[in-house]
């Protein structure tokens, strides 16, 4: 085995990473599957020429210590994980080789679910997966491809159908999936089996060099010390017995009609970073905003209603436009169940001081769309606060006499000017006028910077001058 | 003030990609959901990879693989989530892997709810999955540091080649605020131990495991040899009115929000009291801690956790002076008045 591991130079000489005295042997058992495929790997990696661009995962298993041998990179990894790894890996450098490297118990039990979702990715990565019916290195238990009747520690009287279920045929389900390029069960049995999963490593490699194409390859093999025989009895067993139960053969190949899959990714230079991120800032007119640079406002609102109403919206435009006008401000959305039963609401703050809570819980600015908003947040108005509440559509009037209190049609009058959704924006012009908060020509310049509809800016900006004349005539 | 406003969960990722950051991996959950959400939308268009992955457990190696692979990563998850992201996490320290974790805290135990809760405290700041290792953790309390704390997760997590979490809860993550961002950073710094599939690389290892156990013994001291150097010298905290503080509140993330309300609130009232944030949970602010507790009758810590936080400021203070809790849980925030009058409650006890 050790003669044959130095053969490629994409092992190493000596192997220095192994603990103790030897330096020159596998850790392997002899007539271990592992140890001929590693040599197959390796030989291919320096034939192709990219011992240098391979990385190789080494998994949870009796192959953990790969890295011992393989002079590429080497990652060791958890258990199972070795194709989420891989998909990191590769992602970030789509020129190397990566070769996610795995035994029975890691891809096919623990880590299902990696495998079944970098496959169908169809990761540009090279999977290898060692099949040896059993356990190896936790001592031979029973792997999900242990064979029906097959004795190992943890079915001590063979495997059951009845108990365990049956062996699990990775190959198959992976070809199932339309990403997988190339797939192919294979054996290390004879001289010949042997000699074509050569072929069938190198096929797969190549289609990840040339082509980025997920490609899988399981690789029946012995592990003679926990089937407990010796090398050569454990590789008849593998060809006579293993590889009736798995058939091995060609599952999935269309690596002739595979496109080369470009997994570069996009350039971006530092200097355009700003504006891909959208991160314009927000416009601020010291001119305009000037006469509300000496208010002391300390504004704690509370926005309410239904989904839909524009709660949340309503709530972060006020935001947006007191960060227009210097404020400090702060918006938090009620979020979750409580939205999803169909109702919403917001903390806005809005201060000439640093926000501390960003929740409201003693608004003095009560915003009520609906009856149940009214109902629920109505007595936590702080006395000789402000109620708005829209009565087209809440059927009472507010019970406290020690706050003030506004009526609007909101929706009314939205729906006069076309369109419903607009109450939102009616209430925003009522409130920055009665409370002259803000500058409602700053407000109405900046609505398109801050609406994500642009076709709604002129309705909404229309709403706000409804919303701020109904005060006025109030006022009059 | 020419700011930005926006969420938490968005600011934190704008902050990542403008730190170098060029990959995420992750799952959705609430309330961390809008951090895969502005990741989708900009990391591709920025030049790097977002994998909505098949599970927590699948982002983190995935993670894992982007880290060794030298690159500047991130996922992001709340409570159930990381519980199961803790196996690959223990992984990165043990290989000492630069990443970046973002934890938008939920209620739990179990699947507790989507409210906000501090109870990950433990399962972050202690490490949470197996081993001897140690994760530094920071915790942002606003939009505006949910930018800067996450860029600076990066550079920790670089300089000391370590897991980096910023670690907050729902209401941060969710809340909307004004946010100024800076300029890119220049270039990240060089990693020569990465693997990335060159010849100058190709004796690289990433690898936690050390069969012999001097070898595991030695690689074991190393890394808390690394993490008394962070101990030293990355504590950060910030300290409100606390000059002549007698009292000292107590309280990281959305807590501190409302116990800078309450210290204002108090003052007003003529109370000398302050409050301690701690900015960083690990290395926890001992310093500053223990320089308080020299001068303040007690301390009072506020927690939305069932006594995760002042189990650590107890054995910074060793009894020394009374460290009291003020505690909610199951996604309810403390209010004002609750804390307010807890600590009236407690200067009538002292
Ligand atoms: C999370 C976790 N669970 C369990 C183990 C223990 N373990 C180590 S190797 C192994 C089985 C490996 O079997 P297989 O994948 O078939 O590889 P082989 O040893 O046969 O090559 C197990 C269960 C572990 N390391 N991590
Ligand atoms: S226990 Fe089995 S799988 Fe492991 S090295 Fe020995 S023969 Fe190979």
């Amino acid at each position: 085995m050790n003669n044959i591991l130095k053969k490629s130079s994409s092992f190493y000489d000596v192997y220095e990473r192994r603990p103790g005295a030897d330096k020159l042997t596998t850790t392997y058992c002899p007539g271990c599957g592992h140890g001929v495929l590693h040599k197959l790997i390796a030989e291919a990696l320096d034939d192709f020429g990219v011992r240098e661009k391979t990385i190789f995962i080494s998994p949870v298993g009796c192959s953990v210590f790969a890295y011992y041998y393989f002079h590429t990179g080497n990652v060791q990894v958890a258990h199972g994980r070795a194709p989420a790894v891989a998909t990191g890996i590769k992602r970030a450098h789509p020129h190397s080789v990566v070769i996610s490297y795995q035994g029975d118990g890691d891809l096919a039990a623990i880590g299902t679910a990696e495998i079944m979702h970098a496959a169908n990715r169809g990761e540009g990565i090279t999977v290898f997966f060692v099949n040896n019916a059993i356990y190896g290195m936790t001592g031979g238990q029973m792997a999900p491809t242990t064979l029906i009747g097959q004795k190992t520690m943890t079915t001590p009287r063979g495997r059951t159908v009845k108990n365990e279920g049956f062996p699990i045929c990775m190959s198959e389900i992976i070809a199932t999936l339309k990403a997988p390029v190339f797939v192919e069960r294979v054996m290390i049995g004879d001289t010949k089996s042997t000699m074509h999963t050569r072929q069938t490593v190198r096929k797969a490699l190549k289609l990840q060099i040339e082509k980025n194409a997920f490609t899988f390859i399981e690789v029946l093999a012995a592990c003679p010390s926990n089937m407990k025989m010796t090398p050569s009895r454990s590789r008849q067993w593998v060809k006579e017995v293993l590889a009736d139960n798995f058939p091995l053969g060609v599952k999935k190949d269309i690596s002739e009609e595979f496109e080369p899959k470009d997994l570069s990714r996009m350039v971006v230079k530092n200097s355009e970073l700003h504006d891909t991120l959208k991160l314009e800032t927000a416009k601020v007119d010291s001119e305009k905003i000037a006469p509300y640079q000496e208010k002391m406002i300390n504004e704690e609102i509370k926005v309410a209603g239904f989904g839909g109403q524009g709660v949340l919206s309503l709530g972060t435009v006020l935001s947006e436009m007191g960060m227009r006008h210097n404020y400090e401000v702060s918006w938090l959305p009620s979020y979750g169940p409580e939205m999803r039963g169909g109702t919403a609401n917001c903390s806005v703050k809005i201060s000439k001081k640093k926000i501390g809570s960003p929740l409201v819980a003693n608004p003095t600015v009560l915003i009520a769309m609906n009856r149940p908003s009214l109902d629920k947040f109505e007595h936590d108005v702080i006395s000789g606060g402000l109620i708005i509440y829209d009565d087209s559509l809440i059927d009472r009037k507010p019970t406290r006499d020690d706050v003030d209190i506004i009526a609007i049609p909101a929706t009314k009058l939205a729906d006069e000017l076309g369109n419903t959704k607009a109450a939102n924006m009616v209430i925003v012009g009522a409130l920055i006028e009665y409370k002259d908060l803000m500058s409602q020509e700053v407000v109405l310049e900046s609505l398109g910077d801050v609406l994500k509809r642009k076709n709604l800016i002129e309705l909404n900006q229309k709403a706000i001058i409804r919303g701020a004349e109904f005060i006025k005539n109030l006022k009059k | 003030m020419a700011k930005q406003f926006l969420k938490g969960n968005e600011a934190v990722v704008k902050g990542a990609i403008l730190a170098g950051c060029r990959a995420y991996y992750g799952y959705p959950i609430t309330p961390a959901s809008e951090i895969a959400h502005a990741a989708a939308l900009y990391m591709p268009i920025c030049g790097g990879t977002f994998i909505q992955a098949e599970s927590e457990v699948a982002a983190i190696n995935m993670v894992y693989g982007a880290a060794s692979a030298g690159e500047r990563v991130m996922t992001a998850s709340s409570g159930p989530g990381i519980s199961l992201k803790q196996e690959g996490i223990s992984y990165c320290a043990g290989s000492e892997l630069p990443c970046v974790i973002v934890d938008i805290v939920r209620g739990g135990p179990g699947l507790g709810n989507i409210a906000p809760e501090q109870s990950d405290y433990n399962q972050v700041v202690k490490g949470g999955g197996h081993g001897n290792y140690k994760v530094i953790v920071l915790a942002p309390n606003s939009v505006q540091e949910m930018c800067d704390l996450g860029m600076l997760a990066f550079d920790l997590a670089d300089k000391y080649r370590n897991p980096v979490y910023v670690l907050t809860d729902g209401f941060i993550g969710q809340m909307m605020e004004p946010v100024e961002f800076p300029e890119p950073i220049e270039k990240i710094p060089e990693k020569s131990w990465a693997v990335k599939g060159t010849d100058e690389t190709s004796d690289n290892l990433i690898t936690s495991i050390e069969l012999d156990p001097d070898d595991l013994e030695r690689h074991n001291q190393k890394l808390q040899q690394k993490y008394a150097i962070v101990k030293e010298q990355e504590q950060r905290a910030e300290e409100y009115r606390t000059d002549d503080a007698e009292i000292i509140l107590i309280g990281y993330g959305i807590v501190s929000r409302i116990l800078q309300t309450v210290v204002d609130k108090l003052r007003e009232e003529g109370v000398k009291v302050g409050m301690l944030r701690p900015i960083t949970l690990f290395p926890f602010p001992t310093k500053s801690m223990t320089e308080l507790a020299k001068s303040a009758k007690f301390f009072l810590t506020v927690e939305m956790s069932n006594g995760q936080l002042v189990d650590d400021v107890r054995l910074i203070i060793e009894g020394k002076i009374p460290v009291y809790l003020y505690n909610r849980m199951g996604g309810n925030v403390p209010s004002i008045k609750e804390i307010h009058d807890e600590v009236m409650k407690l200067m009538r006890l002292s």
